[in-house]
């Protein structure tokens, strides 16, 4: 088997669309995260004041929200990663020796 | 209270000299691992994921955002929050997309990977030329925000902490490589991080420990202000998805930053590095709003306008406050290293661009042998560590704050676009990625200077001809369009054939350097 029949076969194309669909899906989720917040603060600065606590206010609680959602999504990656795209290419790299 | 800002201060002073001889040791045993190219750009590839998270926190953890952003919310409430936000999104990019894949490709900087299945010559040129504009903007503005920062701080003469800036970062980037610039960034990043956590801590327990307390205070103090809700920092929706933008996108080409990649020995590192790095700036970002909201309640809006007037002063007066003369003494050495290793960072990205991009690999077709290459990589140190101590100098008392938006809008736009290409598109070709480079990086540059930033704020005209802030919404997807355009009209069946030869290295990492 030559190096480009391996890349040309369907399990390693099926490696490199599984990595890309799901960057795309966690980067279209961060898009919404991120884009969602700065449209209420921009836009509806009400949704924002609204008092979820003691003089805390839904905004504060947000933005906490954005930073570690943030945070949230890129350990998921590695989980994932770790978990399902490294298993795939150790069973690839296999198949090349 | 008097305040003893910006008088010569006895335990800054010592602090400082501690930091400076724990890490000049550092660089004098980095000095013996630092004799190949790959050990001075690349820390011979023997860095751990959690050491390259903490050396990426630091490369990204300015004095700047420290000091700038608690003041903005001990000025200005929430609006200060939101601004943080954006620091922090651009992290996830950078792992969905690039990290990588980068790791994999590259070999000392990211114009390796863009060139590794296009024709060297050009695109090199191309993207060092859209490296070191990055870099040099980022520098300027580093080096003219510190200087005024350690003058406000130390009482200490401009020139002369521009100088003493340029030194110290020289002989780390000089004799230690990367090896010791990565060190320099984890002492100041456990520094800054430990700095702003003692300061939240203290703060807090004013409040009983109780955030909830600390809003009703600033509601209190400043019952007109409306503290805790938006105002006027997000006022057009298309405005914020550009600087939106150009703050995410922007991380993924910095030269500074993709360079950390090739420090790690594999993409699992890699990918590790991005987990921690983001945890470290996730919690900065967490806390310092936290640092100016106790700001303005505990010293109060007026006292920190009168020490500087863009509130830069708020998180140093809090701690000379809360600790006394020793505590702010600390917070001021930790952002003085802080500047420190920033500037280090940038120094070696930009001779890294230089030397390996330019010399080694345009002129020389890499043919160069090892002591030629360290040479080549030493002198560009040199030049670039006095060229950035004179624009530092020559651009005292400026209004800078643009460049910083300017290196990120290159950074989205010339940089990002081709590099992201040449990993992912199999028709990407040497003349796309040129003119993406060119045009993302004309546009980006053409549109700062027309708008308000510049043209009225600097230059003085009546009304900005480009209403916007940030011009990233344009330029970056014209960069992307261009680049399509131009790559289908001049297809290039070699590059394609490379692309897929590289697709193994790509995706499993067999044959990365």
């Amino acid at each position: 088997m030559t190096a480009r029949d391996f890349t040309n076969s369907e399990k390693f194309k099926d490696l490199v669309r599984t990595r890309w669909t799901f960057s795309f899906i966690m980067l279209a989720i961060l898009f919404v995260i991120y884009y969602g917040y700065i449209y209420i603060v921009a836009e509806h600065k009400e949704i924002a004041a609204i008092m979820v606590g003691k003089n805390v206010t839904l905004g504060i609680v947000l933005c906490t929200a954005v930073i570690v959602g943030s945070w949230i999504l890129t350990l998921i990656y590695v989980v994932w990663a770790n978990n399902v795209y490294d298993k795939k290419v150790e069973s690839l790299k296999k198949d090349l020796q | 209270m008097q305040s003893t800002l910006g008088q010569p201060n006895g335990t800054a002073i010592l602090f400082f000299v501690l930091v400076v001889i724990l890490t000049l040791i550092i660089t004098y045993f980095a000095a013996k691992k630092t004799k190949t190219t790959s050990e001075f750009y690349a820390a011979g590839r023997s860095v751990t994921g959690f050491q390259n998270g903490l050396a990426l926190a630091g490369d990204y953890m300015s004095a700047a955002s420290f000091l700038g952003i608690s003041g903005m919310v001990a000025l200005s409430g929430y609006d200060g929050a939101i601004y943080a936000v954006g620091w922090l999104v651009g992290w996830p990019a950078l792992m969905f997309l690039i990290a990588e894949p980068l790791r994999n490709l590259g070999k000392y900087t990211f114009a390796d990977v863009v060139a590794s299945r296009l024709k060297s010559g050009p695109i090199r040129i191309a993207s060092a030329v859209g490296g070191l504009l990055v870099v040099l903007c980022y520098t300027i503005a580093q080096m003219v925000g510190s200087g005024k920062l350690i003058q406000l701080m130390f009482g200490m003469p401009y020139e002369m902490a521009e100088i003493i800036v340029g030194v110290v970062m020289l002989l780390y980037v000089l004799f230690g490589g990367m090896l010791a610039t990565t060190w320099v960034q984890i002492i100041k990043a456990v520094l800054l991080v430990f700095g702003v956590t003692v300061l939240t801590v203290l703060a807090l327990a004013k409040f009983d420990f109780s955030i909830s307390n600390l809003y009703t205070e600033v509601v209190t103090m400043y019952p007109a202000d409306n503290m805790l809700n938006p105002g006027g920092l997000v006022k057009s929706p298309l405005d914020t998805l550009s600087l939106g933008l150009a703050l995410m996108f922007g991380l993924l080409g910095l030269p500074h930053i993709l360079m950390r990649f090739f420090t790690v020995p594999d993409a699992k590192e890699a990918r590790k590095s991005v987990a921690y790095a983001t945890t470290f700036i996730g919690y900065f970002y967490l806390v310092i709003p936290i640092v100016g909201f106790a700001a303005a309640v505990l010293i109060g809006k007026e006292p920190i306008k009168a020490i500087d007037a863009g509130g830069n002063m708020a998180a140093p007066a809090l701690a000379e406050l809360l600790g006394g003369t020793p505590f702010l003494g600390f917070i001021a050495a930790v952002a003085f290293a802080t500047i420190l290793a920033v500037v280090a960072g940038l120094t070696l990205a930009a001779s890294s661009a230089m030397s390996h991009d330019i010399y080694v690999s345009v002129f020389k077709k890499g043919h160069a042998t090892e002591e030629e290459q360290v040479k080549v990589a030493r002198m560009s140190v040199v030049i670039f560590g006095i060229v950035a101590v004179a624009l530092g100098i020559l651009f005292k008392g400026q209004n800078v704050a643009f460049l910083v938006g300017l290196a990120f809008a290159i950074a989205a736009s010339a940089n990002f676009p081709a590099l992201f290409l040449s990993i992912i598109w199999k028709k990407m070709t040497t003349q796309g990625a040129v003119w993406s480079i060119l045009s993302g990086g004309l546009c980006a540059t053409v549109l700062i200077i027309l708008s308000p930033t510049v043209w009225v704020n600097i230059l003085g005209n009546e009304t900005a001809i480009f209403p916007m802030k940030n011009p990233a919404v344009f330029s970056m997807p014209l960069a992307f369009i261009v680049a399509i355009l131009v790559s289908l009209m001049s297809p290039e069946p070699e590059a394609q054939e490379k692309f897929e030869d590289d697709k193994i290295r790509t995706y499993l990492g067999i044959g990365a350097e």
